[in-house]
Protein backbone atom coordinates (compact mmCIF):
# COMPACT_ATOMS: atom_id res chain seq x y z
CA UNK A 1 0.00 0.00 0.00
CA UNK A 2 1.21 3.42 -1.00
CA UNK A 3 2.00 6.03 1.63
CA UNK A 4 -0.96 8.46 0.02
CA UNK A 5 -3.52 5.53 0.39
CA UNK A 6 -2.55 4.82 3.79
CA UNK A 7 -2.75 8.51 5.36
CA UNK A 8 -6.42 8.44 3.12
CA UNK A 9 -7.80 5.22 4.97
CA UNK A 10 -5.99 7.03 7.93
CA UNK A 11 -8.35 10.08 7.40
CA UNK A 12 -11.31 8.09 7.00
CA UNK A 13 -10.69 6.43 9.82
CA UNK A 14 -10.63 9.65 11.82
CA UNK A 15 -13.90 11.01 10.02
CA UNK A 16 -15.54 8.53 11.54
CA UNK A 17 -13.83 8.01 15.22
CA UNK A 18 -16.35 10.25 16.86
CA UNK A 19 -19.76 8.04 15.64
CA UNK A 20 -21.41 5.74 18.30
CA UNK A 21 -24.22 3.45 18.25
CA UNK A 22 -27.64 5.51 18.43
CA UNK A 23 -28.81 3.69 20.65
CA UNK A 24 -26.04 4.04 23.17
CA UNK A 25 -24.28 7.18 22.60
CA UNK A 26 -21.07 6.53 25.07
CA UNK A 27 -19.73 3.92 23.02
CA UNK A 28 -17.70 4.61 19.41
CA UNK A 29 -18.52 2.05 16.90
CA UNK A 30 -15.16 0.77 16.38
CA UNK A 31 -15.26 -0.39 20.44
CA UNK A 32 -18.27 -2.05 20.20
CA UNK A 33 -17.11 -4.11 17.50
CA UNK A 34 -19.57 -2.52 14.38
CA UNK A 35 -17.53 -0.86 12.94
CA UNK A 36 -14.13 -3.43 12.05
CA UNK A 37 -12.01 -1.57 9.27
CA UNK A 38 -11.21 0.73 7.05
CA UNK A 39 -9.67 -0.70 3.41
CA UNK A 40 -8.57 0.10 0.01
CA UNK A 41 -11.76 -1.50 -2.36
CA UNK A 42 -10.52 -3.00 -5.99
CA UNK A 43 -11.42 0.20 -7.47
CA UNK A 44 -8.94 2.19 -5.09
CA UNK A 45 -12.00 4.04 -3.45
CA UNK A 46 -12.01 3.33 0.96
CA UNK A 47 -13.90 0.97 1.89
CA UNK A 48 -15.73 1.01 5.81
CA UNK A 49 -16.78 -2.40 6.82
CA UNK A 50 -19.41 -2.76 9.32
CA UNK A 51 -20.70 -5.70 10.79
CA UNK A 52 -24.61 -6.01 12.02
CA UNK A 53 -25.09 -7.26 16.14
CA UNK A 54 -28.14 -8.28 16.17
CA UNK A 55 -29.85 -9.82 12.60
CA UNK A 56 -32.22 -7.77 12.66
CA UNK A 57 -30.91 -4.52 14.57
CA UNK A 58 -32.63 -1.60 13.27
CA UNK A 59 -29.59 0.63 13.88
CA UNK A 60 -27.94 -0.82 11.17
CA UNK A 61 -29.62 1.34 8.33
CA UNK A 62 -28.87 4.44 10.54
CA UNK A 63 -25.21 3.51 11.34
CA UNK A 64 -24.57 3.19 8.08
CA UNK A 65 -25.88 6.43 7.09
CA UNK A 66 -24.48 8.06 9.75
CA UNK A 67 -20.90 7.06 8.24
CA UNK A 68 -21.82 8.37 4.59
CA UNK A 69 -22.32 11.66 6.33
CA UNK A 70 -19.40 11.82 8.21
CA UNK A 71 -17.41 11.17 5.25
CA UNK A 72 -19.39 13.47 3.70
CA UNK A 73 -18.83 16.67 5.80
CA UNK A 74 -15.26 16.04 6.12
CA UNK A 75 -14.93 15.07 2.14
CA UNK A 76 -13.74 12.08 2.02
CA UNK A 77 -15.07 9.25 -0.94
CA UNK A 78 -15.64 5.71 0.89
CA UNK A 79 -18.96 3.16 0.70
CA UNK A 80 -19.93 0.94 3.56
CA UNK A 81 -19.40 -2.70 2.98
CA UNK A 82 -21.38 -5.05 5.59
CA UNK A 83 -19.85 -8.74 6.35
CA UNK A 84 -20.93 -11.18 8.07
CA UNK A 85 -18.16 -13.27 8.99
CA UNK A 86 -17.00 -13.23 11.29
CA UNK A 87 -20.11 -12.83 13.50
CA UNK A 88 -20.27 -10.21 15.85
CA UNK A 89 -19.75 -10.87 19.71
CA UNK A 90 -20.13 -9.39 22.39
CA UNK A 91 -16.31 -10.58 23.29
CA UNK A 92 -14.95 -8.23 21.27
CA UNK A 93 -15.82 -5.01 23.32
CA UNK A 94 -13.02 -2.98 25.42
CA UNK A 95 -12.59 -3.00 28.96
CA UNK A 96 -13.18 0.67 28.65
CA UNK A 97 -15.58 0.00 26.81
CA UNK A 98 -17.84 -2.04 29.36
CA UNK A 99 -16.12 0.82 31.75
CA UNK A 100 -18.37 3.55 29.28
CA UNK A 101 -21.49 1.17 29.58
CA UNK A 102 -21.19 0.74 33.34
CA UNK A 103 -21.22 4.13 33.83
CA UNK A 104 -23.94 4.82 31.07
CA UNK A 105 -26.20 2.96 33.49
CA UNK A 106 -25.67 -0.08 31.24
CA UNK A 107 -24.44 -3.31 32.74
CA UNK A 108 -21.83 -4.39 30.16
CA UNK A 109 -22.27 -8.24 28.66
CA UNK A 110 -21.01 -10.46 31.78
CA UNK A 111 -20.19 -14.70 30.89
CA UNK A 112 -18.90 -15.58 27.58
CA UNK A 113 -20.96 -15.26 24.71
CA UNK A 114 -20.55 -19.11 24.19
CA UNK A 115 -22.47 -21.13 26.62
CA UNK A 116 -19.31 -22.74 28.75
CA UNK A 117 -20.55 -26.53 29.29
CA UNK A 118 -19.91 -30.06 27.83
CA UNK A 119 -19.74 -29.88 23.94
CA UNK A 120 -22.67 -31.04 21.77
CA UNK A 121 -25.69 -29.93 21.28
CA UNK A 122 -27.47 -30.52 24.50
CA UNK A 123 -25.62 -27.82 26.14
CA UNK A 124 -28.53 -25.38 25.18
CA UNK A 125 -30.60 -27.49 27.57
CA UNK A 126 -32.31 -24.15 29.60
CA UNK A 127 -30.07 -24.85 32.63
CA UNK A 128 -26.88 -24.96 31.22
CA UNK A 129 -27.77 -21.39 30.32
CA UNK A 130 -29.20 -19.91 32.86
CA UNK A 131 -27.05 -16.45 33.73
CA UNK A 132 -25.23 -15.89 36.71
CA UNK A 133 -26.42 -12.91 38.53
CA UNK A 134 -25.64 -9.72 37.14
CA UNK A 135 -23.37 -6.92 38.70
CA UNK A 136 -25.45 -3.60 39.14
CA UNK A 137 -24.15 -0.81 37.04
CA UNK A 138 -25.82 1.50 40.05
CA UNK A 139 -24.14 0.38 43.57
CA UNK A 140 -22.24 -2.42 42.40
CA UNK A 141 -23.84 -5.03 44.12
CA UNK A 142 -24.50 -8.76 42.51
CA UNK A 143 -27.59 -9.42 44.33
CA UNK A 144 -29.72 -8.87 41.51
CA UNK A 145 -32.46 -10.29 39.48
CA UNK A 146 -33.70 -10.49 35.96
CA UNK A 147 -37.44 -8.99 35.35
CA UNK A 148 -37.40 -9.84 31.55
CA UNK A 149 -34.96 -11.54 29.19
CA UNK A 150 -35.65 -8.60 26.35
CA UNK A 151 -35.81 -5.25 26.80
CA UNK A 152 -35.80 -1.88 24.84
CA UNK A 153 -33.80 -3.11 22.23
CA UNK A 154 -32.47 -6.69 20.71
CA UNK A 155 -29.14 -6.38 22.60
CA UNK A 156 -30.30 -5.64 26.04
CA UNK A 157 -32.01 -7.57 29.05
CA UNK A 158 -33.81 -6.40 32.05
CA UNK A 159 -32.71 -6.31 35.52
CA UNK A 160 -33.04 -5.03 38.64
CA UNK A 161 -31.09 -4.47 41.75
CA UNK A 162 -32.35 -5.94 45.30
CA UNK A 163 -30.24 -3.37 47.41
CA UNK A 164 -30.45 -0.03 46.06
CA UNK A 165 -34.00 -1.11 44.19
CA UNK A 166 -32.95 0.55 40.69
CA UNK A 167 -34.30 -1.64 37.32
CA UNK A 168 -31.20 -1.61 34.99
CA UNK A 169 -30.44 -2.95 31.26
CA UNK A 170 -27.68 -5.81 31.30
CA UNK A 171 -26.21 -5.82 27.58
CA UNK A 172 -26.57 -9.20 26.47
CA UNK A 173 -23.73 -11.60 26.02
CA UNK A 174 -24.33 -12.41 22.40
CA UNK B 1 -20.50 -22.56 -3.73
CA UNK B 2 -24.14 -21.66 -3.65
CA UNK B 3 -27.05 -23.24 -1.97
CA UNK B 4 -29.92 -24.39 -3.78
CA UNK B 5 -31.89 -21.44 -4.37
CA UNK B 6 -35.07 -23.45 -2.81
CA UNK B 7 -32.77 -24.30 0.10
CA UNK B 8 -32.21 -20.41 1.19
CA UNK B 9 -35.96 -19.62 0.07
CA UNK B 10 -37.20 -22.47 2.78
CA UNK B 11 -34.96 -21.06 5.22
CA UNK B 12 -35.90 -17.55 4.55
CA UNK B 13 -39.93 -18.04 4.53
CA UNK B 14 -39.57 -20.23 7.66
CA UNK B 15 -38.14 -17.38 9.51
CA UNK B 16 -39.93 -14.27 7.57
CA UNK B 17 -43.64 -16.68 8.38
CA UNK B 18 -42.97 -17.08 12.26
CA UNK B 19 -41.82 -13.82 12.24
CA UNK B 20 -45.10 -12.07 10.81
CA UNK B 21 -46.87 -14.47 13.31
CA UNK B 22 -45.34 -13.86 16.26
CA UNK B 23 -45.43 -10.13 15.19
CA UNK B 24 -49.11 -10.28 15.75
CA UNK B 25 -48.51 -10.06 19.46
CA UNK B 26 -46.80 -6.66 19.04
CA UNK B 27 -49.26 -4.28 21.28
CA UNK B 28 -51.49 -7.70 22.53
CA UNK B 29 -48.89 -9.46 24.53
CA UNK B 30 -50.39 -10.95 27.44
CA UNK B 31 -47.62 -9.28 29.86
CA UNK B 32 -45.69 -6.43 28.50
CA UNK B 33 -42.24 -8.34 29.08
CA UNK B 34 -43.62 -10.74 26.66
CA UNK B 35 -44.99 -8.34 24.00
CA UNK B 36 -41.61 -7.10 24.44
CA UNK B 37 -40.06 -10.77 24.19
CA UNK B 38 -42.06 -11.54 21.19
CA UNK B 39 -41.03 -8.43 19.25
CA UNK B 40 -37.53 -8.96 19.59
CA UNK B 41 -38.31 -12.62 18.29
CA UNK B 42 -39.81 -11.41 15.52
CA UNK B 43 -37.12 -8.59 14.98
CA UNK B 44 -34.21 -11.31 15.12
CA UNK B 45 -36.24 -13.74 12.79
CA UNK B 46 -37.09 -11.24 9.97
CA UNK B 47 -33.46 -10.25 10.33
CA UNK B 48 -32.36 -13.64 9.49
CA UNK B 49 -35.02 -13.94 7.02
CA UNK B 50 -33.71 -10.41 5.28
CA UNK B 51 -29.75 -11.45 5.39
CA UNK B 52 -31.29 -14.85 3.70
CA UNK B 53 -33.43 -13.49 1.07
CA UNK B 54 -30.55 -10.81 -0.06
CA UNK B 55 -28.25 -13.57 -0.49
CA UNK B 56 -31.16 -15.35 -2.59
CA UNK B 57 -31.13 -12.53 -4.56
CA UNK B 58 -27.63 -12.23 -5.00
CA UNK B 59 -28.13 -15.78 -6.77
CA UNK B 60 -30.74 -15.00 -8.91
CA UNK B 61 -29.19 -11.90 -10.42
CA UNK B 62 -26.40 -13.85 -11.04
CA UNK B 63 -27.60 -16.45 -13.01
CA UNK B 64 -29.61 -16.25 -15.97
CA UNK B 65 -32.13 -19.26 -15.85
CA UNK B 66 -32.75 -18.30 -12.14
CA UNK B 67 -33.44 -14.60 -13.09
CA UNK B 68 -35.79 -16.53 -16.12
CA UNK B 69 -37.68 -18.12 -13.20
CA UNK B 70 -38.36 -15.51 -11.00
CA UNK B 71 -38.88 -12.71 -13.95
CA UNK B 72 -43.04 -12.46 -13.29
CA UNK B 73 -41.63 -10.47 -9.91
CA UNK B 74 -41.57 -7.42 -10.84
CA UNK B 75 -42.37 -5.99 -7.63
CA UNK B 76 -39.51 -3.97 -5.30
CA UNK B 77 -36.60 -4.27 -8.26
CA UNK B 78 -33.79 -1.94 -7.79
CA UNK B 79 -32.15 -0.96 -11.64
CA UNK B 80 -33.85 -4.16 -12.97
CA UNK B 81 -32.36 -6.22 -10.29
CA UNK B 82 -34.58 -8.54 -7.16
CA UNK B 83 -33.97 -7.32 -4.33
CA UNK B 84 -35.17 -9.01 -0.82
CA UNK B 85 -38.43 -7.57 -0.97
CA UNK B 86 -39.22 -8.45 -4.40
CA UNK B 87 -38.92 -12.13 -2.69
CA UNK B 88 -40.95 -11.31 0.58
CA UNK B 89 -43.33 -9.34 -0.68
CA UNK B 90 -44.08 -10.60 -4.07
CA UNK B 91 -44.55 -13.96 -4.53
CA UNK B 92 -47.52 -15.65 -3.91
CA UNK B 93 -48.98 -18.25 -1.30
CA UNK B 94 -47.52 -21.45 -4.19
CA UNK B 95 -43.83 -19.77 -4.08
CA UNK B 96 -43.52 -19.93 -0.11
CA UNK B 97 -41.22 -22.78 0.94
CA UNK B 98 -41.80 -22.97 4.93
CA UNK B 99 -43.13 -25.39 7.20
CA UNK B 100 -46.72 -25.47 7.49
CA UNK B 101 -46.21 -24.98 11.43
CA UNK B 102 -45.08 -21.86 11.30
CA UNK B 103 -47.77 -20.24 9.14
CA UNK B 104 -50.62 -21.65 11.53
CA UNK B 105 -52.70 -19.01 13.36
CA UNK B 106 -51.88 -18.69 17.45
CA UNK B 107 -54.95 -21.36 18.15
CA UNK B 108 -56.36 -24.62 17.48
CA UNK B 109 -59.46 -25.39 14.74
CA UNK B 110 -62.28 -22.88 15.71
CA UNK B 111 -65.92 -23.47 14.79
CA UNK B 112 -68.78 -20.87 13.84
CA UNK B 113 -67.73 -17.03 13.42
CA UNK B 114 -63.89 -17.05 13.01
CA UNK B 115 -63.15 -14.85 16.34
CA UNK B 116 -59.31 -14.59 17.12
CA UNK B 117 -58.51 -16.24 19.51
CA UNK B 118 -54.54 -16.31 20.41
CA UNK B 119 -53.54 -18.61 22.74
CA UNK B 120 -50.19 -17.95 24.18
CA UNK B 121 -49.93 -21.65 25.21
CA UNK B 122 -50.01 -22.60 20.92
CA UNK B 123 -47.51 -19.19 20.43
CA UNK B 124 -44.58 -21.08 23.03
CA UNK B 125 -45.21 -24.28 22.15
CA UNK B 126 -44.30 -23.46 18.39
CA UNK B 127 -41.46 -21.86 19.22
CA UNK B 128 -39.80 -24.06 21.75
CA UNK B 129 -40.58 -26.87 18.78
CA UNK B 130 -38.98 -24.67 16.18
CA UNK B 131 -36.11 -23.24 17.80
CA UNK B 132 -35.18 -26.32 18.89
CA UNK B 133 -34.57 -27.37 15.48
CA UNK B 134 -32.85 -24.42 14.21
CA UNK B 135 -30.42 -24.84 16.92
CA UNK B 136 -29.64 -28.04 15.57
CA UNK B 137 -29.82 -26.50 11.99
CA UNK B 138 -27.88 -23.21 12.44
CA UNK B 139 -25.02 -25.69 14.23
CA UNK B 140 -25.06 -27.83 11.60
CA UNK B 141 -24.96 -24.93 8.73
CA UNK B 142 -21.95 -23.21 10.31
CA UNK B 143 -20.11 -25.78 8.16
CA UNK B 144 -22.42 -25.04 4.61
CA UNK B 145 -19.68 -25.04 1.91
CA UNK B 146 -22.25 -22.04 1.06
CA UNK B 147 -19.84 -19.23 2.75
CA UNK B 148 -22.63 -17.10 3.10
CA UNK B 149 -25.01 -19.31 5.06
CA UNK B 150 -22.83 -20.56 7.18
CA UNK B 151 -21.84 -16.77 7.75
CA UNK B 152 -25.79 -16.39 8.63
CA UNK B 153 -25.74 -19.19 10.80
CA UNK B 154 -22.77 -18.56 12.88
CA UNK B 155 -25.07 -15.42 13.65
CA UNK B 156 -28.78 -17.18 13.56
CA UNK B 157 -27.33 -19.56 15.93
CA UNK B 158 -26.79 -17.25 18.78
CA UNK B 159 -30.06 -15.69 18.32
CA UNK B 160 -31.95 -18.89 18.41
CA UNK B 161 -30.42 -20.41 21.39
CA UNK B 162 -31.75 -17.32 23.09
CA UNK B 163 -35.21 -18.32 21.47
CA UNK B 164 -35.08 -21.65 22.55
CA UNK B 165 -34.44 -20.62 26.48
CA UNK B 166 -36.93 -18.09 26.18
CA UNK B 167 -39.38 -20.53 24.84
CA UNK B 168 -38.63 -23.54 27.11
CA UNK B 169 -38.69 -21.39 30.02
CA UNK B 170 -42.29 -20.84 29.58
CA UNK B 171 -43.47 -24.00 28.22
CA UNK B 172 -42.02 -25.82 31.58
CA UNK B 173 -43.99 -22.56 33.94
CA UNK B 174 -46.91 -23.99 31.70
CA UNK B 175 -46.75 -27.14 31.67
CA UNK B 176 -45.71 -27.66 35.39
CA UNK B 177 -48.16 -24.87 36.33
CA UNK B 178 -52.19 -24.22 37.07
CA UNK B 179 -54.37 -26.81 35.94
CA UNK B 180 -55.33 -24.55 33.35
CA UNK B 181 -52.27 -23.75 31.87
CA UNK B 182 -51.31 -27.69 32.13
CA UNK B 183 -54.13 -27.99 30.27
CA UNK B 184 -53.49 -25.82 26.90
CA UNK B 185 -49.71 -26.10 27.00
CA UNK B 186 -50.61 -30.16 26.06
CA UNK B 187 -53.11 -29.11 23.83
CA UNK B 188 -50.96 -26.71 21.82
CA UNK B 189 -48.47 -29.75 22.03
CA UNK B 190 -50.69 -32.28 20.76
CA UNK B 191 -51.72 -30.09 18.03
CA UNK B 192 -48.41 -28.93 16.87
CA UNK B 193 -46.31 -32.11 16.98
CA UNK B 194 -48.08 -33.73 14.24
CA UNK B 195 -46.56 -30.76 11.90
CA UNK B 196 -43.07 -31.48 13.01
CA UNK B 197 -43.41 -34.91 11.03
CA UNK B 198 -42.85 -32.78 8.27
CA UNK B 199 -39.51 -31.52 9.52
CA UNK B 200 -37.62 -35.27 8.49
CA UNK B 201 -39.24 -35.67 5.12
CA UNK B 202 -37.27 -32.65 3.08
CA UNK B 203 -38.14 -31.63 0.03
CA UNK B 204 -36.03 -32.23 -3.21
CA UNK B 205 -33.73 -28.55 -2.51
CA UNK B 206 -33.48 -29.84 1.01
CA UNK B 207 -31.93 -32.93 -0.03
CA UNK B 208 -29.91 -31.33 -2.61
CA UNK B 209 -28.31 -29.34 -0.53
CA UNK B 210 -27.95 -31.94 1.81
CA UNK B 211 -26.43 -33.94 -1.19
CA UNK B 212 -23.63 -30.82 -2.26
CA UNK B 213 -22.50 -29.96 0.92
CA UNK B 214 -24.12 -26.55 1.31
CA UNK B 215 -27.27 -27.73 3.44
CA UNK B 216 -27.27 -30.21 6.17
CA UNK B 217 -28.87 -34.01 6.59
CA UNK B 218 -31.86 -32.75 8.12
CA UNK B 219 -32.54 -36.80 9.60
CA UNK B 220 -29.11 -36.51 11.19
CA UNK B 221 -30.58 -33.83 13.73
CA UNK B 222 -33.82 -36.23 14.50
CA UNK B 223 -32.42 -37.50 17.20
CA UNK B 224 -31.17 -34.40 18.70
CA UNK B 225 -34.34 -32.58 18.49
CA UNK B 226 -36.20 -35.48 20.09
CA UNK B 227 -33.43 -35.55 22.88
CA UNK B 228 -34.32 -32.06 23.73
CA UNK B 229 -38.03 -31.57 23.19
CA UNK B 230 -38.37 -35.07 25.42
CA UNK B 231 -36.13 -33.77 28.16
CA UNK B 232 -38.32 -30.33 28.08
CA UNK B 233 -41.42 -31.59 27.76
CA UNK B 234 -40.86 -34.39 31.12
CA UNK B 235 -39.66 -31.05 32.86
CA UNK B 236 -42.85 -29.62 31.91
CA UNK B 237 -44.98 -32.80 32.96
CA UNK B 238 -46.33 -32.84 28.92
CA UNK B 239 -46.84 -36.02 27.43
CA UNK B 240 -45.97 -36.88 23.99
CA UNK B 241 -48.86 -38.45 21.64
CA UNK B 242 -47.45 -38.06 18.39
CA UNK B 243 -46.10 -41.44 18.26
CA UNK B 244 -46.73 -43.38 15.77
CA UNK B 245 -47.56 -40.64 13.49
CA UNK B 246 -51.15 -40.49 12.90
CA UNK B 247 -51.27 -39.93 9.05
CA UNK B 248 -50.76 -36.58 6.73
CA UNK B 249 -47.60 -35.25 6.69
CA UNK B 250 -47.85 -31.02 5.84
CA UNK B 251 -46.55 -30.19 2.65
CA UNK B 252 -45.90 -26.50 3.17
CA UNK B 253 -42.01 -26.96 2.15
CA UNK B 254 -43.09 -27.99 -1.08
CA UNK B 255 -45.31 -25.22 -1.68
CA UNK B 256 -49.03 -27.09 -0.75
CA UNK B 257 -49.56 -24.78 1.97
CA UNK B 258 -52.67 -24.90 5.00
CA UNK B 259 -55.17 -22.26 4.21
CA UNK B 260 -53.95 -19.50 6.63
CA UNK B 261 -50.83 -19.11 5.04
CA UNK B 262 -52.80 -17.10 1.99
CA UNK B 263 -54.44 -14.78 4.67
CA UNK B 264 -51.09 -13.97 6.58
CA UNK B 265 -49.50 -13.00 3.22
CA UNK B 266 -52.15 -10.45 2.18
CA UNK B 267 -51.42 -8.60 5.34
CA UNK B 268 -48.20 -8.69 5.06
CA UNK B 269 -48.11 -7.63 0.95
CA UNK B 270 -50.53 -5.45 0.61
CA UNK B 271 -48.96 -2.54 1.50
CA UNK B 272 -45.68 -3.18 -0.88
CA UNK B 273 -48.51 -4.12 -3.01
CA UNK B 274 -50.69 -1.20 -3.19
CA UNK B 275 -47.76 1.32 -2.85
CA UNK B 276 -44.70 -0.91 -5.34
CA UNK B 277 -42.63 2.27 -5.51
CA UNK B 278 -42.79 3.44 -1.87
CA UNK B 279 -39.69 4.45 0.08
CA UNK B 280 -39.41 5.51 3.46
Amino acid sequence: MSAATEASLQAVSQALAHLTDPEIPVVSLSELGILRAVREGADGVPEVVITPTYSGCPAMGQIADDILVALRDAGLPGRVVTQLAPAWTTDWMSTAAKEKLRAYGIAPPQGGSEPATTPGVLRFSRHAARPASVTCPHCGSRNTTRIAPFGSTACKAQHRCLDCLEPFDHFKPY
Amino acid sequence: MKAPIDYLLHLADNALVLGQRNAEWCGHGPILEEDLALANNSLDLIGQARLLYQHAAELINSNASLAQRFAHLQGARQDGRVTEDTLAYFRDTAEFRNHTLMELPHHGPLVGYAVSERDYAVTIARNFLVSALMVLMWDSLRASKDEQLAAIAAKSLKEVRYHLQHAGDWLVRFGDGTEESHRRAQNAIDLLLPYCEAFWHPGPAESAAAQDGTGVDILSLREHWNALVNETLAEATLTRHDQPHPGYIAQGHTGIHSEHLGFLLAEMQSLARAHPTAVW
